[in-house]
């Protein structure tokens, strides 16, 4: 193939018939009628309406639904339970903000520790293999329970005593084992031609990894993380074991003394309130990212 | 004679028991463009990446004004300063813009201040029409753009020595004329290039020098005239042959 001079073809300017030939307008929109436009929005919301209304009918027409809704739906041991069960949800919050935190710094710092070649940082390496064989391999239910009640027992001098502060810890340990290797996942899918170039332009391998590698990274493991984000939303609840007051754990401090179960259904609406959102989130965000690697493909 | 800006002596290199270059032996002489050719896995990519060490190679030497490309007296930086190289990928960094793309090396590197790496870079862009460009990210611009940007970006040092790897085979064929016209430009004003193309017309049109290789050797070298009309090696030959019964040159 010859570059640089193209031949000169006919162009359609040139075309004599151009004048005459009408090009036609674009396609209106199709117009729906009425009847087109609602009828299947109404059958939609009416067969809803009657599927779950009729679900509905059968289990209040139970003959066990009345203690059934006095144990659980009880809207005045609710409303007496909330205002405890509400202050130790916003522990919740709390402890979810810090250790999520905690988890993105300590699980990239793992698998930046991981990445590091050279045979000076074996250790490095080895301690990361282990951390994660550990701590992904253990429930983390156990690892609460030996940290929070364990570690307290010891009065270790110079360390915070409370339960809240351990427990915290081995949630933190536990989950920064799986975003450790989600991080890792995100730098090894980053295009061996990226490396190249920030070596042909003499980065060294740390520069590379800051501003070449990592920043490609960790867009692309943002939706896993979101995702883990939510399931840690909920597992942060798992501190009402060592007694933290959290949400879980004060409305079973009500249940205990009244023995209804109302109140775990307001702690229950509670999380609904906040992992909903924020699953719907994390879709969304899943689904520009999508479009995005989508549009990079073309 | 002066001495060679790149000089490559007995370069040898396998991947495992595959040999992939041997015993290539190439000088250029600087502000000469040498175009590599050659049917697909005949060493050609391979020999550009060890000139800048982006592969290691096992037997030779390359040097870069007489000093071997391995000697600690260059530095990390300061073989990469002066050998920019340009992929057929481009190998833009997509979460930087195109001027963020072109300081990076300039500024955590080199070093540089500031204005001047803006500076430079600016001016690199005007000169190739990507002024209005410079705030844009890759996947905004089309092929042609980003490997423009890419050749800005190996530019941006003020190197010596560009190497070229195939840089127009992933674009549109309607694109691969404006990257090709910058290439000429640079030649007019003296860059020493090494070229890796497959655009035999290009090759004959630019090039001071045609090396064609093949299994890792470099069987025939000429100047373009003379390779492309009146080939001597077999091989050679009938790579050529080949190229023109599928209307390539």
């Amino acid at each position: 193939m010859t570059t640089g001079t193209v031949p000169e073809t006919k162009t359609t300017a040139a075309d004599p018939d151009m004048g005459s030939r009408r090009t036609p307008p674009p396609p209106r929109k199709k117009t729906l009628t009425a009847t087109e436009r609602y009828v299947p929005s109404v059958i939609s919301i009416a067969m809803v309406l009657i599927v779950f209304g009729l679900v509905a009918q059968v289990v209040t027409s139970a003959e066990q639904w009345p203690r059934i809704a006095r144990q659980f739906f009880d809207l005045g041991a609710m409303a007496t339970a909330f205002p405890n069960v509400l202050r130790g949800f916003w522990i919740n919050v709390q402890v979810w903000a810090v250790c999520l935190f905690s988890i993105m710094v300590w699980g990239l710092v793992l698998a930046l520790m991981r990445s590091l070649t050279g045979p000076w940082f074996a250790p490095l390496r080895v301690f990361v293999v282990l951390y994660v064989d550990l701590f992904r391999g253990l429930p983390v239910l156990l690892l609460v329970l030996i940290f929070g009640f364990g570690i307290p027992a010891l009065n270790l001098p110079g360390l915070p005593n409370s339960a809240l502060f351990w427990g915290a810890t081995a949630m933190v340990l536990s989950y920064s084992a799986y975003t450790s290797e989600i991080y890792r996942s995100g730098i090894e899918a980053v295009h061996d031609g990226q490396r190249a170039a920030a070596k042909a332009l003499g980065l060294s391998q740390w520069q590379a990894m800051l501003y070449a590698i990592l920043p490609q990274a960790i867009r692309n493991v943002i939706p896993v993380h979101l995702n883990l984000a939510v399931a840690l939303q909920k597992d942060v609840a798992l501190l009402s074991v060592i007694g933290v007051r959290d949400a879980v754990r004060e409305a079973q401090i009500y249940t205990g003394m009244t023995f209804n179960y109302s109140s775990l259904i307001a702690a229950a609406l509670l999380f609904l309130v906040a992992t909903i959102p924020m699953a719907r989130l994390t879709d969304y965000i899943a689904k520009k990212d999508r479009q995005r690697r989508l549009m990079g493909a073309l | 004679m002066t001495t060679p800006r790149i000089s490559i002596e007995g370069l040898t290199k396998y991947y495992g028991e595959v040999l992939v270059l041997d015993d290539v032996n190439l000088a250029v002489a600087p502000h000469e463009v040498v175009c590599l050719i050659g049917a697909s896995g005949s060493g050609k990519s391979t020999l550009l990446r060890c000139i800048n060490l982006l592969s290691e190679f096992d037997y030779g030497t390359i040097s870069l004004d007489g000093v071997s490309v391995e000697d600690p007296i260059w530095g990390r930086n300061g073989l990469y300063r002066r050998v920019g190289i340009v992929f057929q990928a481009y190998n833009l960094f997509p979460h930087l813009s195109v001027i963020q793309n072109i300081t990076l090396a300039p500024l955590k590197v080199h070093k540089t201040a500031k204005q001047e790496a803006l500076a430079t870079a600016r001016e690199l862009l005007a000169a190739f029409g990507m002024a209005e460009f410079e705030n844009a990210y890759p996947e905004q611009l089309s092929g042609g753009q980003q490997q423009r940007v890419a050749i800005v970006r190996a530019l941006a040092t003020r190197p010596e020595v560009l190497l070229l790897d195939e840089v127009t085979a992933a674009l549109d064929p309607e694109l691969v004329g404006e990257v090709l016209a910058i290439i000429r430009r640079l030649k007019t004003e003296g860059m020493t290039m090494i070229i890796v193309t497959h655009e035999m017309g290009f090759a004959r049109d630019v090039a001071d020098r045609v090396c064609f290789l093949a299994d890792g050797r470099i069987m025939e070298e000429a100047r373009p005239e003379a390779l492309f009309s009146a080939p001597q090696h077999p091989r050679t030959q009938k790579f050529l042959q080949r190229i023109i019964e599928a209307g390539r040159l």
